[in-house]
């Protein structure tokens, strides 16, 4: 139907979401299985059989799992996210995190954190600090001919660091046994607390959304006046897609801080795999998003035990070099 | 029958205007060219005419429909349009920019179907680009990756069909045997096709009439015969240019 065509393209994007169908349970497995504490698994299955509690229970279920949810719908919300911007920007560099909106996500956050407002008020201000720094970049880097590249990331970078900034000096000002928690923002981490309904939601109604707009999308990133002369509402598309990419920003922030490249690494090593097409790009773009980040929350708990490493930090090491090779071919492209 | 008619319309950008208060109306079979210096609105026009832009004055009918009042989707399987410096920014293949041609008759939830794959078969094969359907447009040439687009704009099976600048970045024999061979074509089945064009000989030569855009919003229209003489393409271009004979028709040379 939607994606699945004939042909043999699409026996190999078969294989590949089969591949990533298996993988994002697999990791799961792995990564609930792997850690500080060995876990003994006939204990677990006896504790479900007859509800006696046991230690190995309770540690994949209240500590590892959560962590491993979180992981997963964080990763998919920012791969998705990328994929949403890169197609509403025509940039393949766009990502939630170089063009500042996981900052203005944490920023606004922070904000409401520090003003002793309800927890529920934190991820509403998030959302609205992703879609008000996307807009931002997107109105001061705009004109008269559309976005040019280097005007959007320059202004996507600034605004990045000024909110970076902004962190910094919530940091200043706050309490010495604040500072831990609030690092998190900076840095990019998981708490032992699993996504919300909220969190689940969210990103299943900005999936199928995209999912249907996706032919729309298709033709978005050949040109915006072009789309519309073969039939697409443009206007309605890429603010729909504004929105979709700021709360989806908001679920990864909220839940991890922010964490940087993926939403950058994944689309573009998905496009490699299963082709620029958006109805295959996104289902794939969101399972390897997922389960990318769930292999590295584990490594960042396993490698360096009994420490920990922030997960923003891993996903930095990858990612900053795999950006600078795509701007250095992207330069090259654009002179044949 | 009129396939478009413009009432009385003014077409802008920013302090240019591209023509004040113009009638235009294109039949069935007919092959305009849009002909004036840099600058002078020409795209603009042809946006405009297209329904992309909006106008400052005047109304524009599609058959008997105002044009603004079609839905974007009817308006695009009535309006087929070219453009002229399309830029890549994320790979695609030759096949997929071809469909895209398609996406106005394809049902909105479905697939391309097996008829839509042969119609776009059938005109990468008209542009001589048969087999090429797999190949990443950005490893196609200036000139193929026009071709292409041409194909495109053939497999939207529109009844007007608007080029920027159709042969720019092809050779001198393309140049000649696509316009011949699309316009032959277009002419066949009754469409009504509208160029902007920056070669005086490839327009007088292919097209039927010509609009001039003088800047400042003025304009002159009428057959190829009518109009194409020294006097208004030498004013129009504000370059002496001299006619002369050539097999049977003429060139213009400028000194």
């Amino acid at each position: 139907m939607l994606i699945f065509q004939t042909g043999r393209d699409s026996r190999r994007f078969g294989w590949v979401i089969l591949f990533l169908t298996a993988l994002v349970p697999v990791s799961l497995a792995i990564s609930v299985s792997l850690g500080s504490i060995p876990i003994d698994w006939g204990a677990v299955v006896e504790t479900i059989r007859t509800g006696k509690s046991s230690v190995d229970h309770t540690i994949v279920f209240e500590l590892r799992l959560p962590r491993s949810a979180s992981a997963f719908v964080v990763g998919a919300s920012l791969a998705l996210a990328g994929v949403l911007m890169q197609a509403l920007l025509r940039n393949p560099l766009a990502d939630p995190y170089v063009l500042g909106t996981s900052g203005g996500a944490a920023v606004f956050a922070l904000i409401v954190m520090l003003s002793g407002l309800a927890y529920q008020f934190v991820s509403l201000a998030a959302a609205l600090g992703a879609v008000v720094s996307l807009a931002l970049v997107i109105f001061l880097s705009r004109d008269s001919g559309g976005w040019s590249s280097t005007r959007l990331l320059l202004t996507g970078i600034v605004m990045a660091s000024g909110w970076g900034a902004l962190i910094s000096f919530f940091l200043s000002i706050s309490q010495q046994n604040q500072i831990q928690g609030m690092l998190f923002w900076l840095m990019g981490d998981f708490r032992d607390r699993g996504p919300g309904l909220v969190h689940y939601l969210t990103l299943l109604v900005v999936l199928i959304a995209s999912i249907f707009a996706s032919r729309g999308l298709n033709l978005l990133v050949a040109g915006t006046l072009k789309a519309e002369s073969l039939g697409v509402h443009t206007l309605r598309l890429r603010f729909a897609m504004l929105i979709g990419a700021g709360l989806l920003t908001a679920v990864a922030v909220t839940l991890a801080g922010a964490i940087g490249f993926v939403g950058l690494v994944v689309p573009h090593i998905m496009r490699l795999i299963v082709g620029p097409d958006h109805r295959r790009l996104i289902p794939a773009a969101l399972m390897m998003g997922g389960s990318l980040l769930v292999i590295t929350e584990m490594l960042a708990r396993t490698v360096l035990a009994p420490r920990q490493l922030p997960v923003g930090v891993i996903t930095a090491f990858v990612g900053v070099p795999l950006f600078l090779y795509l701007l250095r071919r992207g330069s090259r492209q654009e002179m044949p | 029958m009129t396939l478009l008619s413009a009432d009385g319309i003014e077409a802008s950008i920013g302090n240019v205007v591209a023509c004040r208060d113009l009638d235009l109306s294109l039949k069935p079979g007919t092959v305009w060219s849009i002909l004036g210096r840099n600058g002078v609105g020409k795209t603009t026009l042809l946006l405009t005419l297209a329904g992309l832009r909006p106008l400052t004055a005047g109304q524009i009918r599609v058959g008997r429909d105002p044009l603004n009042q079609l839905t974007r989707r009817a308006r695009a399987q009535k309006i087929g349009l070219l453009f002229q410096n399309p830029d890549i920014q994320f790979p695609v293949t030759v096949n997929e920019t071809v469909m895209n041609g398609r996406h106005p008759w394809i049902e909105k939830w479905r697939d391309s179907s097996e008829e839509d794959q042969s119609i776009v078969d059938r005109e990468l094969g008209r542009v001589g680009l048969a087999g090429f359907g797999r190949r990443n447009l950005s490893s196609l040439s200036g000139g193929e990756r026009r071709r292409v687009e041409l194909a495109a704009l053939a497999a939207q099976q529109t009844e007007l069909v608007f080029m920027d600048e159709p042969v720019n970045h092809l050779d001198l024999h393309f140049q000649t045997e696509l316009l011949k061979q699309f316009l032959a074509n277009y002419r066949s089945k009754k469409r009504a096709v509208v160029m902007v064009m920056h070669d005086v000989n490839l327009a007088t030569r292919f097209s039927d009439h010509l609009l001039l855009l003088f800047g400042n919003g003025e304009t002159c229209q009428g057959s190829v015969d009518m109009i194409a003489n020294e006097e208004n393409l030498s004013r129009l271009y504000q370059h002496p240019l001299r006619r002369y004979p050539a097999d049977g028709a003429y060139f213009f040379y400028p000194s």
